[in-house]
């Protein structure tokens, strides 16, 4: 799993019968201790029933099997989902240098 | 799931096991955010009947053979998952993106 932010979405008309009434957004992973900061690529999500947003701070899964039960769809063809919106990220400092 | 366009399509009379009846497509991997190419193009096979041209998104790994689980193009099989490592799953008509870069 992975802390992302929202940074669009995306709607299709045309698609898999096991995407219906399901939300894709576009979430790009994030430095977790900097939420300014982006990492990666940006990547298509699927968002069930958490009701996210475009600038939502979000818990990213990215695991088929995890995200086809997550969804409750064994034959969703769906790896990346959203699976919570992050409220607060509490951390403690680690040197690195040791 | 990535973003990709369409730009061909394969053809071929001599397949593997359970490979028939699906179109495969050449799609050009972009990037989410400027709509870039990212990487080399790559064959797929679709599930929804796209087009050349058209900006498509797409599953691959294991996601694209549970994509035709139980289905080969509209026809019900109940057959093995098929391998394919790629599969479209959707034509995107639209998307909104607010700006990554300043921050």
């Amino acid at each position: 799993m992975f802390v992302a932010k929202v940074i669009g979405n995306v709607w299709a008309t045309r698609k898999h019968r096991h995407l219906k009434n399901l939300k894709l957004l576009i979430v790009k992973a994030i430095d977790p201790l900097d939420n300014s900061k982006f990492i990666g690529d940006a990547t298509l999500a699927v968002d069930k029933d958490i009701d996210a947003g475009p600038g939502d701070i979000v818990l990213v899964l990215d695991e088929g099997n995890s995200a086809r039960k997550v969804l409750g769809d064994p034959k969703a063809p769906i790896r990346t989902a959203i699976v919570g919106v992050v409220d607060r990220l509490k951390y403690k400092k680690v040197k690195s240098e040791m | 799931m990535k973003q990709a366009k369409v730009i061909g399509r394969v053809f071929s009379s001599r397949q593997c096991c359970e490979m028939d009846k699906k179109t495969f497509l050449l799609i050009q991997p972009l990037d989410w955010e400027n709509d870039e190419p990212d990487g080399e193009p790559i064959v797929a096979a679709d599930t929804v009947g796209a087009g050349a041209g058209e900006k498509v998104f797409y599953v691959s790994a294991r996601e694209a053979a549970v994509s035709f689980e139980d289905w080969s193009g509209d026809v019900l099989t109940n057959g093995p998952l098929p391998p394919v490592d790629a599969a479209i799953v959707g034509i995107k008509d639209g998307k909104n993106i607010i700006k990554t870069e300043k921050k």
